[in-house]
């Protein structure tokens, strides 16, 4: 992909960042920052990637300690999330 | 020549995650869909991670399944046993591991460019390559250790006091100005020297950045370097030309910049004052009142304030930082279910910088059993404290303060506080008359006619009002 179409996207999503994310209820801001860590660890792709490279040693032990770390923020953070959202609960109708 | 081109099954992949990824943002818009849409992020991040390896890592799946299985379990664990109180520290915590992962696979690219597909064969780095691994690289360092430090002041390891260094501006800009000189200079000369200390020079921003704002500030820095986090992912997108990850750290970045923007506007600061911090610096024991008038004002009981709310009609009870820290949010539950069951209508204010982050209280509500539509935010409830019999002030302080609105020279003119002086009653539970709010001004609340001080630990307070309930 070219340069030109990267930058596309990424301005595009930002903008699309921007509406969704005002949209979030004040209440949830908490589950939103901690899903927010979630994703953001989708930058376990790039960890994946020279984790499973060969040609450089430290390369891929750097990948693999990146995977490590994302992986606790992955894991951790969609619990945590769903554990906080499994709390927010309506009123019982009597 | 070994050139590595995504599949065109692949990138589809990638694009499907980042579109998960925004449904899992649109569920939080109500905590009925909130549920489905952190399921969608799940599935997101799988589909991501699969991918990946299905294009890449078959051959050393058995190291990588261990990285997987090492990080995800301390994770899962953390994630299970963690206290709500404690959510702020947890989500710094998390912040420092993404900025670090993004330092690493930065650095991972550099020593490896050909794998990553953004070298030629000699090895040579492509120049807008350089530029975004330099960015994303210095912008994971600063994330790194700015959330290390966030993590240690609101874990309270280190003082919540700002630590001001002389010359501080000037230092701080000069080193930014050289990170950026070095990515510039780093287009020219791919040496390990420059990224090195591109590093270096992050690593110590990020820390340099932080110690000077105080406890106050917390939520603005943690919704900060939420958003650092997001340019970080963003940066190694498109190093690594991959739309899964550009598309998250775009939704991530404006996330973190929102909620920092909607938490300086609550307390009517700029985000530069934050940045250049320093608030807070008064001590918050009182002491300094020598030279003050003693006001008189009126100390209640349980019995009392017991008594008064089961007359009450409507009660509306206003939740701070103390609630938390006295772990007062059950018991406070227990007393919104006794007094229902007197046919008092009771609700929930809260401000947006209750708390130490952005939701803070509204979480430890929800844990305690509160239902969600009982709890209101400032602009929705404000209108009704004219109406309001009793308002219930727990662990809160500053944002009940009419000085807000009143006194140009108070530190915290502007910032919008709740109308408590409308109601009826207003029942203030605090320690002692010494200490003052974190912004360290007094509160003309304290003195009103109106006004009944329970003055004792706020857990202990509100067991005593509903032992007097019960009767």
């Amino acid at each position: 992909m070219d340069f030109i179409s990267i930058l596309s996207i990424f301005v595009m999503a930002c903008f699309v960042g921007y509406y969704v994310v005002w949209s979030v209820t004040p209440a949830l801001h908490t589950p939103l920052m901690a899903v927010t860590n979630a994703i953001s660890s989708v930058i376990v792709v790039g960890a994946l990637v020279a984790g499973a490279a060969e040609g450089s040693v430290i390369s891929k032990w750097l990948g693999l300690g990146a995977v490590v770390l994302a992986s606790v923020n992955i894991f951790g953070g969609f619990a945590v999330t769903e554990r906080m959202l499994a709390m927010y609960k309506k009123k019982e109708k009597k | 020549m070994e050139h590595i081109t995504t599949p065109p099954w692949a990138m589809l992949a990638y694009l499907a995650a980042g579109v998960l990824f925004i449904m899992a943002l649109r569920g939080l818009s109500s905590p009925a869909t909130s549920r489905a849409g952190n399921r969608y992020g799940i599935v997101g991040m799988t589909i991501a991670m699969v991918t990946t390896l299905a294009t890449h890592g078959l051959a050393s799946l058995p190291e990588i399944a261990g990285a997987i299985a090492v990080g995800g379990g301390l994770g899962f664990v953390t994630a299970r046993k963690i206290k709500m109180t404690d959510m702020p520290q947890l989500v710094a915590a998390f912040h420092s591991l993404v900025g670090l992962a993004a330092v690493l696979v930065g650095l991972a690219a550099y020593l490896n460019p050909i794998a990553f597909g953004i070298a030629g064969p000699d090895g040579v780095i492509e120049v807008q390559s350089r530029i975004e691994m330099g960015l994303g690289i210095a912008i994971g360092a600063i994330t790194f250790s700015g959330s290390v430090i966030a993590f240690l002041k609101l874990n309270g390891n280190m003082s919540g006091a700002p630590i001001m260094l002389p010359g501080r501006h000037a230092i701080n800009l000069g080193t930014l100005l050289a990170i950026l000189g070095l990515v510039g200079y780093f287009t020219q000369d791919q040496a390990p020297w420059v990224i090195a200390v591109i590093t270096a020079l992050s690593f110590a921003i990020g820390f340099l950045l932080i110690i000077p704002i105080g406890g106050a500030d917390m939520p603005v820095v943690v919704s900060m370097l939420n958003s650092y986090s997001g340019w970080a992912a963003a940066a190694m997108g498109f190093t690594l030309h991959n739309t899964a990850m550009i598309i998250t750290g775009a939704l991530v970045g404006s996330s973190g910049a929102i909620l920092s923007y909607i938490m300086c506007k609550a307390m009517n600061r700029s985000f530069i004052s934050v940045i250049a911090g320093g608030f807070g610096a008064a001590p918050e024991a009182g002491g300094g009142g020598a030279a003050k008038v003693q006001r008189p004002w009126k100390r209640g009981s349980a019995e009392d304030a017991a008594f008064l709310m089961k007359e009450a009609e409507n009660v509306i009870i206003i939740p701070g930082y103390g609630m938390a820290v006295a772990q007062a949010q059950h018991v406070l539950r227990e007393m919104g279910d006794l007094l229902k069951k007197e046919g008092v209508n009771v609700k929930y204010a809260i401000h947006p910088v209750a708390g130490r982050m952005p939701g803070h209280m509204n979480v430890l509500l929800a844990e305690a059993n509160v239902p969600y539509d009982e709890v209101f935010e400032l602009e929705d409830i404000n209108g009704e404290f004219a109406q309001a019999d009793v308002a219930f002030i727990i662990g809160a302080n500053d944002v009940v303060n009419p000085a807000a609105k009143t006194d140009k020279s108070s530190p915290i003119y502007g910032m919008p506080v709740f109308d408590v002086d409308k109601a009826k009653t207003v029942m203030f539970i605090k320690r002692s008359m010494g200490g003052v709010g974190y912004a360290g001004v007094d509160n003309d609340v304290f003195y009103m006619d109106q006004t009944m001080m329970l003055l004792a630990d706020a857990k202990k307070m509100v067991e005593d009002i509903n032992k007097a309930l019960a009767h």
